[in-house]
């Protein structure tokens, strides 16, 4: 199989899982809830996930840790999120950030 | 927050519909613009435009999208790339678990009513003080950022196919600042913060050992452990629908 029709294998069979988990959630009684340890199991693998991605898109290069510029643009978007900045704002500032320290470097 | 002004003052049933409805809108436009930032990275991360209206389509849940071409153009394992989607997708179900009673729906339409179940939907439905805005707030809100994301999704891609190597622009950088605008409301409480610098250490360590892709599904264990095993009460920083408006799709 080629890799493009892989891709399109993975993104079917993904969004079916993500289809599937919201659709089960609606026919869950809801007394289901009611278990703390799975509200705050689900909670945590989410914070999780999206630390351990953004650990790997900030320092990783393929299967090398590596601090580039993507660091400081990282810490210039944690800033403007603190200072409640809109979402596509702090994506656009952290790309112009490393872009620019990349074309002056 | 608008809910109980709406109890205080009590004002006609078409305002309070009228107040929700603007609630659905906000959220719905506010959220649906970054849509382009994902059409963008998903283009970087070599998902062609139909692939990546595909995923705003069918997939419709950002944290997961995000993930997926995340893992996908770190040169992860397709299979990687499912799992990590699908666990991020888990608290739809959750979502779902508390919306269906409220939503009331049987048949076909129940299908929509899970799809639209994301963050922002749930949110505003759960806000709503009276059972039929609770049904307004969800529908509207999940048919206005779904209307929305997709548009926004489509420019997005367009976007990033003219600007080429993605690196020169810094989108490397950007999906970095999205996976932390995705985090960064929901890192209140003790707890939250220490699972989450040890999924980064986790993910850090295990990156030289093993493939792309599998670190960060590592950290997803730390997390698995931490909740199965802390005990007494549900704390704060719990799935908690209500507190996770506006950040993520």
């Amino acid at each position: 199989m080629s890799a493009y029709a892989l891709t399109w294998v993975a993104v079917i069979a993904a969004s079916a899982v993500c289809f599937a988990l919201k659709l089960v959630g609606h026919h869950l009684p809801e007394h289901w809830l009611a278990e703390p340890r799975v509200a705050r199991t689900a909670g945590l693998v989410t914070v999780s996930l999206l630390a351990a991605l953004v650990a790997v898109q900030t320092f990783t290069l393929g299967s090398t840790v590596v601090v580039d510029a993507r660091v400081v643009a990282l810490a210039v978007a944690a800033v403007a999120l603190a200072l409640r900045a809109p979402f596509v704002a702090v994506v656009v500032l952290a790309a112009a950030v490393a872009a620019t320290l990349r074309a002056v470097t | 927050m608008t809910a109980q002004i709406d109890q205080q003052h009590r004002p006609p049933a078409a305002a309070r519909r009228r107040a929700t409805l603007r609630q659905a809108l906000s959220v719905s436009a506010a959220t649906g613009v970054y849509g382009i930032s994902f059409g963008a990275l998903a283009v970087a991360a070599g998902l062609d435009l139909w692939q990546t209206m595909a995923l705003s389509l069918l997939m419709f849940t950002g944290g997961s999208q995000f993930a997926f071409i995340g893992v996908l153009g770190a040169g992860g394992a397709p299979g990687a790339a499912i799992a990590t989607a699908g666990l991020l997708g888990a608290r739809n179900g959750l979502y779902g678990a508390a919306m269906a009673p409220r939503l009331g729906v049987r048949g076909p339409r129940r299908w929509w009513a899970a799809q639209l179940t994301i963050d922002e939907s749930t949110a505003v439905g759960t806000a709503q003080s009276e059972p039929t805005l609770v049904r307004v707030g969800f529908w509207w809100t999940g048919w206005g950022v779904y209307a929305l994301w997709n548009v926004f999704t489509v420019v997005g891609a367009l976007v990033g196919d003219a600007l080429g190597d993605p690196t020169r622009w810094g989108l490397d950088a950007a999906a970095a600042a999205a996976f932390l605008g995705l985090l960064w409301p929901r890192l209140a409480g003790r707890t939250t913060q220490t699972v989450a610098a040890a999924a980064v250490v986790v993910a850090l360590l295990l990156t030289p050992l093993v493939p792309a892709g599998i670190p960060v599904l590592a950290a997803a264990v730390v997390a698995v452990v931490a909740g199965w095993r802390t005990p007494g009460r549900a704390p704060d920083e719990a799935a908690h629908p209500d507190r996770q408006g506006g950040e993520s799709p």
